[in-house]
């Protein structure tokens, strides 16, 4: 009883947050929006009892990749007519695509609810994972069996920087000649 | 009483559906960046809830690989944002048109 309110609870936190996100007009309050939306699907993630994952969605998610968005947001320093932009050109596009939106939940919604979804079932029942620990099973099997893709996530995140750094001091290099 | 694991699903079909129609209203690329990271969480959600219903661990390893490239995507996203607002002094997509014919 408890575990289905506080679902129901931060579900509608969740959802109204992200019509947050998507309708703020101020770029900073849409992050701050994100940042709730993020931080009450880490709660529905412990709820799924996914407690490693509710961390990381916390510190990464909610901590470092909002992080740099607000940076960016500060940095560029937007004024008024660059938030609000030309909506006169295109009238019907916003209508138009909260329609598609609407379409979009409604099959989505028609796709989960009736069709069954079953596959081979693994060992690790909640019960079994409360024994030995989510965070070390998590940590045991991107050792063992996914140890390549880790590896490759590690060159990902390198090519990452190495690409913003070169992305962002283009400019600097082309005022030196 | 126990959730039932469809519910879940459905709030992960409802906040991509969101993210969706926010990509497609919104001029700012900030903004359009953020829908998209709201369509990953998203589908973060469902991968935690079929990793749930198998009593599997899959699910959660690849919602972590997940937030790796979505990591990388952002800081991407956002040095390319940068770098266009530096050379056109806009972050708003309708003036970004260089690349169309």
């Amino acid at each position: 009883m408890l575990e289905s309110l506080l679902f129901i609870i931060m579900s509608l936190i969740t959802i109204a947050c992200a019509i947050g996100v998507v309708f703020q007009k101020n770029p900073v309050y849409s992050a701050v929006f994100l940042i709730q939306t993020m931080v009450s699907l880490a709660v529905l993630y412990v709820l799924l009892h996914a407690q490693f994952v509710a961390a990381v969605q916390v510190m990464v998610y909610a901590g470092a990749i909002m992080v740099i968005f607000v940076f960016v947001i500060m940095l560029l320093n937007l004024n008024k007519d660059e938030l609000e932009g030309d909506r006169n050109k295109m009238p019907l596009q916003k209508p138009a695509a909260i329609i598609l939106g609407l379409i979009l939940v409604v099959m989505i919604g028609i796709l989960m609810t009736r069709a069954t979804f079953s596959g081979a079932e693994g060992e690790y029942t909640p019960e079994v994972m409360d024994q030995i620990g989510n965070t070390q099973l998590v940590g045991k099997m991107l050792f063992t069996k996914y140890v390549l893709p880790f590896e490759i996530a590690s060159i990902l995140l390198f090519a990452a920087i190495v690409g913003a750094i070169v992305l962002a001091k283009k400019q600097i290099i082309k005022e030196e000649k | 009483m126990v959730v039932p694991l469809t519910w879940y699903l459905v709030l992960s079909g409802i906040l991509f559906s969101i993210g969706a129609v926010g990509v497609l209203i919104n001029r700012n690329a900030l903004v359009i960046f953020m829908s998209i990271e709201l369509m990953l969480n998203a589908v973060n959600l469902a991968f935690v809830t079929f990793s749930r219903q198998q009593n599997s661990m899959d699910g959660q390893i690849f919602v972590f690989f997940i937030m790796t490239v979505a990591a990388a995507e952002a800081v991407v996203g956002l040095a390319i944002i940068i770098a266009l607002f530096r050379n056109k002094a806009t972050v708003n997509v309708d003036d970004i048109n260089i690349m169309k014919w």
